[in-house]
């Protein structure tokens, strides 16, 4: 009971900041239909912006910040990349977003090496929040859930309350009608880019101290992001959310599971034969087994329910 | 014209296979051979990749997993044929790899190929994932982080050839390179070659004449995936090591670079693009380590300015050489390729004293030598030299970029003229 307690909130907190980085990229995604490769990318540098920021000034003012700069980077990248290949096609776009990251992570090898930063959680927040049974959970957690709910409270309410919001939510069905109404789309689509490589590089700062900060952070949370957006339907704010839990929960609850096929065939009473070459794979436990997980939901809802989980669109 | 015996086409490949005869005896150098080596396998890999981005308008970013577990099937043959548990010659070992590649690419191909587009890209490298988890997972098959390494000396010797020297590898490489170039080619010449092109341009209106884009793009895929096994073998055969990292997804980058430089547009572009990229590759990362970055904005800078890839800047000259205006574009060109020169220069210079700085000043000071100068980059000096070298090539290039545009108006004159516009 209290190693599922602890875990289902270290899933929620790990489900919400992947939400971060997923609900930005649906955004990107279904308003210009440009899947954004180096959205990982953004997360990278808000964290290791985070660092740098936090060595001279601390970490608050590098909550602002850095998502800060990487919103303008995001704006550059919009206006002076991505609108100039816009012309030749969203095979082209993505890319220059692929060859984009591909650029960041060698930047990042080359102004902070290969080895990871030693970017720390702030000593204010370096205490126990509250004990369940035994365990002390971390006040950190606890100020990146509350940071990631706030994010998405605030998100929501400019999307639905706010004229902006409005505008936005019209340029992603009918940009033509925007646009004749006199509002400025393409500035609108930079706002947006930015927007959600601000979100990135907010998860990045909240997510580089808690996990770890080295160059290969990009690459491996990007793919898992991919993952959930294709889980939760392509361009589906809601179906991004529900995939983000999903997956925080089973890339966090996988790795503490010791069961193999192996056990299972001894619990319901089948022999093995131990010769045989399917061994290894009998062996495989789900700790072992839990980089594959998120990939094989993922073809599994292809097979079951090609549009993804809450995605209006397919093909 | 179709009822004419194809003579141009003959005598291109005729060409096509001289030079991949006469090039080991030119250059003659020791690694040459297996730089070579290396280029024919990248070309039956970026030709593959091709079929799918190029011919069927499928981005794959997991391509390198149908070149990788052929590669493993292949070297699991190998490994049986020198166990004398399986008979069956050295030559034909593609084929093995091939097929595994082909059964792969049926199985990922079922579930990928319902999606097109962005989807399906990113569904690709999914795929790739799940397949370089799975390697880290089955050690007995894949040699976890050693990879599984082969004898290719194995078996009798036929006619002398039992391919121990590197050079016999690179003739049977070469042999296999030029079967598959021309099975590739021809393929784009059948029904279902000119299918795919369809499904690429307009998916509904492929549908309409009665042809299901899904299974287009799934026989496509499937056969990409068998040519790509092919290449994964050979790659067995040319280093007798395959580890799990040719099947991740860094090599599927890398072979999307290598098409896309070359050129998608056209059937040649891919082999161009994997010359170049191969020769690059082993070229720069003798002299920097920065090679990676320099590739990426390579890359970048193909996308911005030239999306069509090499292969497209030859062909938008054609109507310059037919118009006989060329030479009005040569002295612009000198210009900027000075212009930018000066441009690398500067970008080069500062990359280098970076990484310097970064990984060696520790080590062995701060001063190095750089286009064999000695300087010190805890300094100011050079780095302002080196951005001033920057800046001044960039302000240089945007002015030659004007002769450039007006010899290009002068050229569109010219073809416009001979149109009789």
């Amino acid at each position: 009971m209290e190693f599922f307690l602890v875990t289902l909130l270290n899933s929620l907190s790990y489900g919400l900041l992947l939400f971060m980085l997923s609900s930005g990229l649906t955004l990107i995604f279904s308003m210009m239909g440009v899947l954004n490769f180096a959205h990982a990318s953004f997360y990278m540098l808000g964290a290791y912006f985070a660092y740098q920021t936090s060595t001279y000034v601390g970490f608050w003012p590098a909550l602002v910040i850095a998502p800060l700069v990487v919103a303008g980077l995001g704006a550059i990248t919009e206006r002076y990349g991505l609108r100039t290949v816009h012309k030749y096609g969203h095979v082209a776009e993505l890319l220059f977003t692929f060859g984009l990251a591909y650029i960041i992570e060698e930047v990042v090898h080359l102004i902070w090496g290969r080895a990871p930063v030693p970017y720390r959680i702030p000593e204010i927040l370096d205490f126990s929040a509250f004990s369940i049974f035994s365990t002390q959970y971390p006040a950190y957690r606890v100020f990146m859930m509350l940071i990631s709910v706030a994010m998405l409270v605030a998100l929501y309410l400019v999307l639905t309350r706010t004229r902006i919001g409005m505008i936005i939510q019209a340029s992603l069905s009918h940009p033509d009608m925007v646009q004749a109404l006199g509002h400025n789309v393409p500035t609108v689509f930079m706002l947006v880019f930015a927007g959600g490589a601000a979100l990135a590089g907010l998860a990045g700062v909240i997510g580089g101290n808690a996990f770890v900060t080295e160059p290969g952070m990009a690459v491996s949370v990007g793919t898992i992001v991919f993952v959930v957006v294709v889980f939760g339907g392509m361009g589906s704010l809601a179906g991004a959310f529900i995939a983000s839990l999903i997956i925080g929960a089973v890339q966090t609850f996988s790795v503490a599971f010791d069961y193999s096929l192996l056990s299972l065939f001894g619990t319901i009473g089948i022999k093995v034969n131990t010769e045989s070459g399917w061994m290894e794979l009998w062996k495989v436990t789900i700790a072992q087994a839990a980089p594959v997980l998120p990939y094989l939901l993922m073809v599994a809802m292809l097979i079951v329910r090609p549009k993804g989980l809450m995605g209006t669109r397919e093909g | 014209m179709s009822a004419m015996f194809p003579w141009r086409r003959l005598l291109v490949w005729s060409a096509t296979a001289a030079v991949m005869i006469v090039a080991p005896l030119v250059f003659t150098q020791g690694f040459a051979v297996s730089m070579l080596s290396q280029m024919g396998i990248a070309i039956i890999f970026a030709l593959s990749y091709n079929m799918l981005l190029g011919q069927t308008g499928m981005l794959s970013f997991g391509h390198a997993v149908y070149f990788g577990l052929g590669a493993f099937f292949a070297a699991h043959a190998l490994n049986a044929i020198g166990a004398n548990t399986l008979g069956w010659p050295v030559s034909l070992l593609p084929l093995i790899g091939g097929a595994a590649g082909l059964v792969f690419g049926v199985i990922f191909g079922y579930i990928t190929t319902k999606h097109s587009g962005t989807p399906f890209a990113m569904i690709s490298l999914g795929i790739a994932e799940m397949v370089a988890a799975c390697s880290l997972m089955f050690p007995s098959f894949f040699g976890g982080e050693g990879g599984i390494s082969t004898d290719r000396v194995v078996g009798k010797a036929v006619m002398g050839i039992d391919f121990g020297p590197s050079i016999q590898v690179y003739y049977l490489i070469a042999a296999w390179c030029f079967v598959c170039m021309i099975a590739m080619f021809a393929l784009t010449q059948t029904p279902l070659g000119r299918m795919a092109n369809a499904v690429r341009d307009n998916p509904e209106r492929a549908r309409f004449v009665g042809y299901n884009p899904t299974r287009v793009r799934f026989l496509m895929l499937s056969l990409a995936g068998f040519f790509a096994g092919v290449a994964g073998a050979l790659e067995v055969i040319n280093f007798e090591l395959i580890t799990a990292e040719r099947l991740g997804t860094v090599a599927s980058g890398n072979v999307l670079l290598m098409a896309f430089i070359g050129g998608i547009g056209h059937f040649y572009g891919p082999i161009i693009g994997a010359v170049l990229v191969t020769f690059l590759q082993s070229a720069l990362s003798n002299y920097t380590q920065a090679w990676l970055l320099y590739f990426g904005l390579f890359f970048l800078v193909m996308i911005l300015f030239a999306p069509g890839g090499i292969a497209s800047l030859l062909t938008l000259h054609k109507p310059a050489v037919q118009t006989r205006t060329l030479g009005r574009l040569l002295l612009p060109y000198a210009g900027a390729a000075a212009a930018a020169a000066v441009l690398m220069l500067g970008l080069v210079a500062l990359v280098e004293m970076l990484y310097h700085l970064e990984t060696k000043a520790e080590q062995v000071g701060t001063v190095m030598s750089l286009f064999g100068r000695q300087m010190d980059t805890a300094t100011a000096q050079p780095w302002i030299v080196a951005a001033g070298i920057l800046v001044v090539g960039g302000v240089l290039l945007a002015f030659v970029a004007r002769f450039v545009r007006s010899g290009w108006a002068h050229v569109t004159v010219a073809v416009n003229r001979a149109k009789g516009i």
